[in-house]
């Protein structure tokens, strides 16, 4: 039900996520932000069961800030990463696994761009592009046909439109607006949301 | 049988699923050292429930220009009702402490965190509830948030909660408007609850209205839905009456 994407250029990562917050068969709010900001330069993408993702994504906040207080200097996004993927590994086999599934996008000062996968059952890639939910499996052909490394900021808003016109000609739900940030070394930008499929 | 004797299913202690009482639990997953691992962690732990629990009412909540409106059918259909109870009584022990304790009113948004990260532990378990915090404060103003036991927590300009809550949002979604005056709004949130009391066997009897503002709360005497069908059966047909006098 619910669309999580990342796309990575040389010096930029661009993130889309869906604006619908669904119980059952009702949208409950038609602008909802899964996007949780972790540092400056990270985004954490998170989508799954009702309660998990927030809980979860805030836990990770909260502890990327923390490190921050105690050290006085960021985590990467690698770092990150697999810091979120080490917590969701640990919960995995307890009474209270996390079902959540997450984009983590960011930019290293010295690595540049990064966007990493992670699914509940804790795995984790680095990916140059990657999304989640159904409309992953629209899309991710389209992802592997026109994706370029070299891809400029414009491309890349132009092959994420791409991505949610498709979504709205043959998924089965309705998603009318996405939120769009752009990451890069300037820190997380707004992007316009996109309404392609609101009439 | 044969395969049985392949498979040796007879020599090891079986553990039989309960609801496909003759099929043994190693034939859905493979036998391992700690094949609790595979299952979902509430699986054993579930008592068996003596009767379906149904969770019937019609709740909504929505902010205008002139405050928040709440309003509620009276039905309360066993189950859920019940743990809503209990957790109010709970949340608002702790909001009490929480003003006593540190000389200043919990935010809305505060109490909505609160409510949520008290219900986690429970969240796999029966335990069903779901609640919407309407009111004001002066960090957020106006203020409606949904809390829910799934841990849902949504701040939101519209909800409405329940089993009559679809039948609620075809009405309110069509009628509701920022300038409303505060009368529309009160008739608004009656209409939907009527028309999902009306649709909805575990809604009715009466409806609670409550009406929010930076200056407090204030009560509508509780009124039957049932006199309001008729009222509505007596319009209807007057209006019926009138249209064919006019052809």
């Amino acid at each position: 039900m619910e669309y999580l994407i990342g796309i990575q250029g040389q010096d930029f990562v661009l993130v889309a996520a869906d604006n619908v917050a669904a119980s059952s068969i009702i949208q409950m709010k038609h602008d909802y932000d899964k996007m949780f900001k972790l540092s400056e330069k990270i985004l954490l993408l998170c989508v799954g069961e009702a309660g998990d993702t927030v809980q979860f994504a805030e836990y990770i906040q909260k502890n990327v800030q923390l490190y921050k207080m105690r050290n006085g200097y960021e985590l990467s996004p690698a770092a990150a990463a697999n810091f979120t993927r080490k917590n969701l590994a640990d919960y995995l086999r307890s009474r209270t696994p996390y079902h959540v599934n997450l984009l983590l996008a960011g930019y290293d000062d010295s690595d540049g761009p990064g966007l990493y996968y992670m699914d509940y059952l804790s795995s984790l890639a680095k990916a140059p592009f990657a999304a989640h939910g159904y409309g992953a499996f629209l899309t991710l052909s389209i992802l592997d046909r026109y994706y370029r490394p070299d891809l400029t900021r414009d491309e890349a808003v132009d092959l994420l439109k791409k991505c949610i016109e498709e979504l709205n000609r043959r998924f089965i739900l309705n998603l009318p607006s996405f939120t769009v940030r752009l990451i890069d070394k300037e820190g997380i930008h707004d992007l316009e949301k996109l309404t392609l499929g609101a009439k | 049988m044969a395969l049985e004797d392949i498979c040796r299913f007879k020599d090891r202690g079986l553990r039989t699923s309960e609801k496909n009482s003759a099929i043994p639990l190693d034939f859905f997953t493979p036998p391992s050292a700690n094949s609790a691992s595979f299952c979902l962690p509430n699986h054993s732990t579930t008592v068996r429930r003596p009767f379906p629990l149904s969770h019937g009412t019609t709740t909504l909540g929505f902010i205008f220009q002139g405050g928040v409106i709440a309003a509620a059918d009276t039905r309360a259909s066993a189950g859920g009702g019940a743990d809503c109870m209990l957790w109010e009584r709970i949340l608002t022990r702790e909001i009490r402490l929480y003003q006593l304790r540190h000389r200043r009113r919990l935010s809305i948004r505060g109490t909505a965190k609160l409510l949520s990260f008290m219900l986690h532990p429970f969240k796999g378990t029966e335990v069903c509830v779901a609640l919407t915090l309407c009111g004001w404060d002066k960090e957020a103003g106006d203020c409606l948030i949904y809390v829910c036991s799934d841990g849902a927590r949504l701040q939101g300009d519209i909800f409405s909660v329940g089993s009559g809550s679809p039948y609620a949002y075809g009405v309110l979604d069509g009628g509701l408007k920022w300038s409303l005056s505060k009368d529309e709004a009160i008739s608004l949130a009656r209409e939907a609850v009527f028309r999902a009391t009306h649709r909805d066997a575990y809604s009715g009897n009466n409806v609670d209205l409550f009406h929010i503002t930076a200056q407090g709360w204030s009560q509508r005497k509780r009124e039957d839905l049932k006199e309001e069908y008729y009222r509505d059966m007596e319009k209807r047909s007057k209006d019926r009456r009138e249209k064919i006098k006019r052809e």
